[in-house]
């Protein structure tokens, strides 16, 4: 408890609710993909969206950006293994 | 919620359940006495042996060594008073129950018959039971996460601060590596069994290619958490084994930090493995040749961690107890299984290996006589301290004999027979397979009574055995400085540690 007293992390609720305004907006990208005809390049840039959201989510919300580097780096561990997981099986799947 | 009853608790379920799982080997063994039918139909005999794998899987190599010796063992090591949440080491312990409770039912009422891989299309489409035990594995996968949560989170906050990474014992070293894998790769088969599920009720095609799907991706999720779930079984009982061989040979640990870097190395390269399960199943070449190179690189560790345990046997001042007895023995099974692996490896000898009792004898080889052994090492060399008391060490060499002859003459055999084409899970053979069979099933009894005789010793033993002296065998890491056995809190004050936990060479001790 100590230790969360000298760094209260309280942010501003302005900060919140910007981060929000830019959830909703990046959402109405993605609504808004679905008129715009981007052949293959269409699934990467909603995944791309769908990332960045991710990213705010867990920097603000959850106060990853605020918290020692232990728990970034553990976050960024499972990322990187769920990427070598798709990397790997995709090794089958696109040389089938 | 005192992690050495969680862990006392862990100990008698998985005792039980392997004792089980035994009884069921034993079983159809003998059904493969002979040719032709003799006791079970097919039907039963797949049942039979589905319900074997599951259990020892399942219920007792998984949770073995981990949730029994890491509960009770971890938080004293590094100097702890418990685990970081023991209000969720106990939730694990009753999910641990709750899922093996589903499994049995699954079995009185006729049990699966889909092998324990549960490969789709056959789990999609049999009239066998299949969704209880795939339930049972969700909810065992989940107590397993919650370990893992719960050793990873301990080990980091909870050290003694005068134990850096580097002075813990290698077997926290390697509950640590193993904790990460139960955290990582576990959610990947409970949602894969999910997906089973909802393709069996929903009809959603995510398997079956009449609906677009592929059975292939099964094979993917599925071994995705497999492979490495056979580290979760491996890489405590190397622990084990790092540190009962420097505690017999009274000699610091050949290379600690290698074998402490192995062991993550292990967990790492393990979890790129998995598609050398399905060589024959269709997959692409390419992906192949790169999941071949994959596994040759897991060996590279391995033999890192046996030839360091050799070398700290090298001119040491070795006493022949029974611990480090089942550790010899553990490093020759498993070299064995090891360099057997080798031959799956390679692409063209799998070819005609796969699904032959090559594989069977090949795993067996490194789970019971790696896991398996390495329990019962655990099991020998902890027990005064968990009980206070001493087996009789007599009795207990004889149950070693018993199961190493026996051992080798159930999967000797099974190894030819499988050169020579004899494919795994069939019910029958035919005539010329008859003397490997035999000899195997023979050696099935040999086997299962020298197990039977280790469990009965030490149960024994744990009712009527003599008072055993602080610290028997004089190991230098923190267990061993507390009462035997240990009341409810046993670090009154935080432990000071002065030296690194096998420095027997420059005369430490706790006295």
């Amino acid at each position: 408890m100590s230790h969360e007293a000298e760094h209260p992390h309280i942010l501003p609720t302005s900060v919140y609710v910007a981060v929000w305004t830019g959830l909703i907006a990046l959402t109405g990208v993605t609504v808004g993909a679905h008129y715009v005809d981007m052949r293959h390049l269409a699934i990467p840039a909603i995944m791309v969206v769908a990332t960045v959201k991710a990213t705010l989510v867990l920097l603000y919300f959850m106060h990853i950006r605020f918290e020692k580097p232990l728990f970034p780096l553990m976050i960024m561990v499972t990322l990187i293994t769920y990427a070598i997981f798709v990397v790997l099986t995709f090794s089958d799947y696109l040389y089938r | 919620m005192d992690h050495k009853r969680i862990g006392i608790m862990y100990l008698l379920a998985v005792g039980l359940f392997f004792t089980v799982g035994i009884l069921f080997a034993v079983t159809f063994r003998l059904e493969l006495f002979s040719p032709g039918q003799q006791f079970f139909s097919n039907g039963v005999y797949n049942r039979l042996l589905t319900t074997h794998a599951v259990i020892m899987i399942f219920l007792f190599i998984i949770p073995g060594i981990p949730a029994i010796f890491g509960n009770f063992l971890l938080p004293i090591m590094i100097g702890a008073n418990d685990v970081s949440f023991p209000r969720l080491n106990l939730m694990s312990w009753y999910l641990f129950m709750i899922g093996a409770l589903i499994a049995v039912t699954s079995v009185i009422m006729g049990g699966p018959d889909t092998g324990w891989t549960f490969y789709v299309p056959y789990s999609a489409l049999t009239e066998g039971r299949v969704v209880l035990p795939i339930i049972a594995v969700f909810i065992l996968g989940w107590s397993s996460i919650l370990t893992g949560l719960n050793f990873v989170t301990t080990v980091h906050r909870l050290r003694a601060p005068s134990m850096p990474w580097f002075k813990m014992p290698l077997f926290v070293w390697a509950i640590y590596a193993t904790s990460w894998i139960q955290v990582i790769a576990t959610p990947v088969v409970g949602i894969t069994l999910l997906l089973v599920l909802m393709e069996r009720f929903m009809g959603i095609g995510i398997f079956d290619p009449t609906k677009g799907g592929d059975p292939v991706l099964y094979q993917h999720l599925f071994w995705i958490y497999s492979h490495p779930a056979v580290y979760i079984m491996i890489l405590p009982a190397m622990g084990v084994a790092s540190e009962i061989i420097p505690v017999f040979c009274r000699k610091t640990i050949f290379g600690y930090k290698f074998i402490a870097a192995s062991s993550i190395a292990i967990a790492a390269i393990g979890s790129l493995v998995w598609a050398h399960h399905m060589f024959t199943s269709g997959i692409a070449d390419y992906a192949r040749i790169l999941f071949s190179l994959l596994t040759f690189l897991v060996a590279i560790p391995s033999a890192v961690k046996v030839f360091n345990w050799m070398a700290t046997m090298y001119k040491g001042s070795i006493r022949m107890e029974t611990p480090f007895i089942l550790t010899v023995i553990f490093i020759i099974l498993f070299a064995i299984g090891g360099f057997t692996g080798l031959t799956h490896g390679a692409l063209s000898t799998d070819i005609h290996l796969h699904d032959t009792s090559y594989v069977v004898a090949h795993f067996h080889y490194t789970m019971l006589g790696g896991g398996g052994v390495m329990f019962f090492a655990a099991l020998h060399y902890w027990f005064p301290l968990m009980s206070g008391k001493m087996y009789n060490k007599k009795v207990a060499n004889l149950g070693v004999a018993l199961f190493f002859i026996g051992f080798n003459m159930v999967y000797i055999p099974l190894f030819i027979a499988g050169m020579y084409g004899m494919p795994r899970r069939y019910a029958t053979y035919l005539p010329e397979y008859t003397i490997w069979h035999r000899t195997s099933t023979i050696g099935s009894w040999f086997l299962a009574s020298g197990l039977i005789l280790m469990l009965v010793n030490i149960l024994w033993a744990a009712k009527k055995g003599q008072k055993c002296a602080p610290n028997p065998w004089k190991g230098l890491t923190l267990e061993w400085t507390v009462p035997m056995p240990p009341p409810e809190f046993q670090f009154k004050d935080v432990p000071v540690v002065t030296h690194g936990p096998y420095e027997y060479a420059t005369g430490a001790s706790h006295e």
